[in-house]
């Protein structure tokens, strides 16, 4: 691919905004509220209309401000998941993303909206950061780019989890494209202004970017900085009753994203021993001590850091979007 | 020179409890009364048993703050002598055996001391909680802890508010001390909120301790801070939020509040001012549990109480 050349992407008219699909991450579950309340006003767009759906994903666990009601909603995505048998007595949660799947999707469809926006926050001190199961998702990487530009006093990071579409069990791979925004640090069951406030301005910055793609602005292309997933660690546990035996090391706590190298400080046991990291490869920590990822055995997680090369891009036009749909409708006839 | 008669003559502080999980996901107690149950060296002091506790053991379990209803409001005269066993609420129950093992609440067999150990996801750092203004028991202690962890901070706390106090678990003892430690997420462990409160106890120990062999404490001056009010967050005719604590307010625990000052931020950018008539000290400001409580944070005043000299009788 040459240096000027700029690829030709099909226009994204319909987009999810999800909040509270884990029902005690406020920042989320706030703004969906507000913005349904928006809603109800008529907008005359000069732009390129965009459809923004805008959806309470758990609205059980979000009425008990819990993170869930049986199971965790946004691991309930993956295809085996969504198209399993339902029956009366399952999860709340199971049959729940059915109906989003049927709501957003189905996954994996061309009924499928075009962008999921999936709200989150997180314990962790990790900024604002964009989740995805793409490292090459050129619509996500170029409204990461975009968010960096306009909101430059946010730490942002934009994370890759290396998983199949397949095996991608969250509710933004319902989307042709799609990715979670994750913001922290929050407790949870709390909203802290400042960042609601983010959120907000992440979110109406996405869907300005939407609009402008839409409407036919090409987006130059640049590096960004990924960060993805290697593994996780999880506390040190005690063999019988399985309790955590140590906390995160003070030097560690709050430092999402600052390199880790070995023999580093990773944990503080309560009689004050120093446990070490023991891998070979320096690696970027974050989810550092998310509260709710203890019973998920996981303290921290890391990553590896690549620079990936985004290519410029604009929309596609309305003859070649014509073309491709012929080459796609030959190749499902064939 | 204290002379005899000026000093209160107290009843050795014998028998200490120590309560964890009374909210079940608040892990600094969880954590550290499991610690102690298992060993308990740290704890042991000459002339005190100190016995570790974990008061809401269904809601340490499920890591949730409780499972019908809060444990620590749960202390009232009615529910500690309701009829019914098995088909009050599991926290009920618990407030009778509690009071059962610790109590009876106000009787001469009662506990000595109870510690009962929180946090907060409210950025007050240490703070001490007091329910009485004339416990010079626990004055003198508070004083002892202040003056051990100095420069370190530790605040205390006053809630003798005749509306706004509440039935804890720690009311149980004669001389009920409640440390909350914060900022923390529920359900997550900080080393440093972790440690911080480890060493608030130690002092405590160390100063029922030295009471019980017989030293005496002169009279000393404790700076508290007194509830006032309680400020909720404005709501629609729903009773659902319509506005957040101010940035400029957030995390400004024991800051002073003047009138004019920001208090709250409505979602779409607004400031709404604290209208009070003189300045108060914030604290609680944005706490997890209590937003079902109707409260974003509460008002005190600050107040120096005189704390009489004691000695053990």
């Amino acid at each position: 691919m040459e240096v000027d050349e700029v690829m030709c992407l099909p226009r994204l008219p319909r987009v999810a905004v999800c909040g509270g699909t884990h029902g005690n991450e406020l920042s989320g579950v706030y703004l969906v509220r507000e913005m349904l309340k928006v809603e109800k006003k008529v907008v005359e767009e000069e732009e390129e209309p965009v459809l923004v759906m805008i959806v309470l994903s758990n609205p059980r666990a979000t009425q008990q401000c819990h993170r869930y009601v049986d199971t965790d909603l946004n691991r309930c995505f993956t295809h085996a998941t969504l198209n399993g048998p339902m029956s009366d007595t399952d999860p709340y949660e199971i049959v729940r993303s059915q109906e989003l799947n049927t709501l957003l999707g189905p996954k994996g469809s061309r009924q499928a909206v075009d962008l999921v926006c999936d709200l989150h926050n997180t314990t962790a001190n990790m900024g604002m950061c964009l989740i995805t199961y793409s490292d090459c998702d050129w619509i996500c990487l170029h409204i990461f780019r975009h968010l960096q530009k306009e909101i430059p006093d946010i730490p942002m990071r934009f994370i890759h989890f290396d998983v199949s579409n397949k095996e991608s069990y969250s509710l933004d791979s319902v989307g042709k494209h799609g990715f979670a925004m994750e913001i922290g640090p929050q407790p949870h069951g709390v909203v802290r202004s400042n960042i609601y406030t983010a959120m907000k301005d992440g979110v109406q910055h996405m869907l300005d970017w939407v609009r402008l793609f839409n409407s036919g602005t090409m987006f130059k292309g640049g590096f960004v900085d990924v960060f993805t997933m290697v593994k996780h660690i999880d506390y040190p546990r005690d063999s019988v009753t399985h309790n955590i035996t140590a906390a995160i090391h003070p030097h560690l706590q709050d430092r999402d994203f600052c390199l880790l190298h070995p023999e580093d400080p990773l944990f503080q046991t309560f009689s004050g021993e120093t446990l070490r990291y023991k891998g070979k490869e320096p690696l970027y920590p974050f989810f550092i001590n998310e509260c709710a990822y203890y019973e998920k055995g996981i303290a921290l997680s890391l990553a590896r850091k690549r620079r990936v090369m985004v290519p410029s891009i604009r929309v596609e036009t309305e003859q070649e979007q014509q073309a491709n749909d012929h080459e796609y409708s030959s190749e499902e006839e064939n | 020179m204290s002379s005899y008669s000026n000093t209160a003559r107290l009843t050795e502080a014998r028998r200490v409890a120590i309560f964890g999980g009374t909210h079940g996901n608040e892990m600094s107690g969880v954590t550290l009364v499991n610690l102690w149950m298992k060993n308990s060296d740290e704890i042991q002091r000459k002339g005190v048993e100190a016995k570790p506790f974990i008061t809401n053991p269904k809601a340490v379990e499920k890591c949730t703050r409780y499972v019908d209803t809060d444990l620590n409001r749960a202390f009232t005269p009615e529910n500690l002598s309701a009829p019914g066993g098995d088909e009050l609420p599991y926290e009920v129950q618990r407030a009778q055996e509690i009071n059962k093992v610790f109590g009876p609440k106000g009787s001469p067999e009662a506990y000595d001391v109870i510690f009962d150990l929180h946090n907060t996801t409210s950025n007050m750092g240490c703070t001490l909680i007091l329910e009485s203004s004339k416990d010079h028991f626990n004055l003198q202690m508070m004083n002892y802890i202040k003056k051990a962890i100095a420069p370190a901070s530790c605040l205390v706390l006053l809630n003798e508010h005749p509306l706004l106090k509440y039935s804890t678990s720690r009311s149980v003892a004669k001389h009920p001390v409640g440390l909350e430690v914060g900022p923390q997420p529920q359900g997550v462990l900080r080393s440093n909120i972790f440690e911080a409160m480890r060493v608030i106890l130690k002092h405590a120990l160390d100063f029922i301790e030295l009471f019980n062999e017989g030293m005496e404490f002169p009279s000393c001056s404790v700076e508290v801070f007194r509830v006032s009010e309680r400020i909720d967050y404005p709501r629609d005719a729903n009773g659902n939020i319509i506005a957040m604590v101010h940035p400029n307010l957030q995390d400004c625990d024991w800051e002073p509040l003047n009138p004019g000052d920001p208090m709250f931020q409505t979602f779409d950018g607004k400031t709404i001012h604290y209208q009070g008539s003189g300045t108060v000290y914030p604290t609680f400001i944005n706490e997890a549990a209590y937003y079902e409580k109707q409260q974003a944070f509460v008002t005190t005043r600050r107040e120096t109480l005189v704390a009489s000299a004691i000695g053990k009788a």
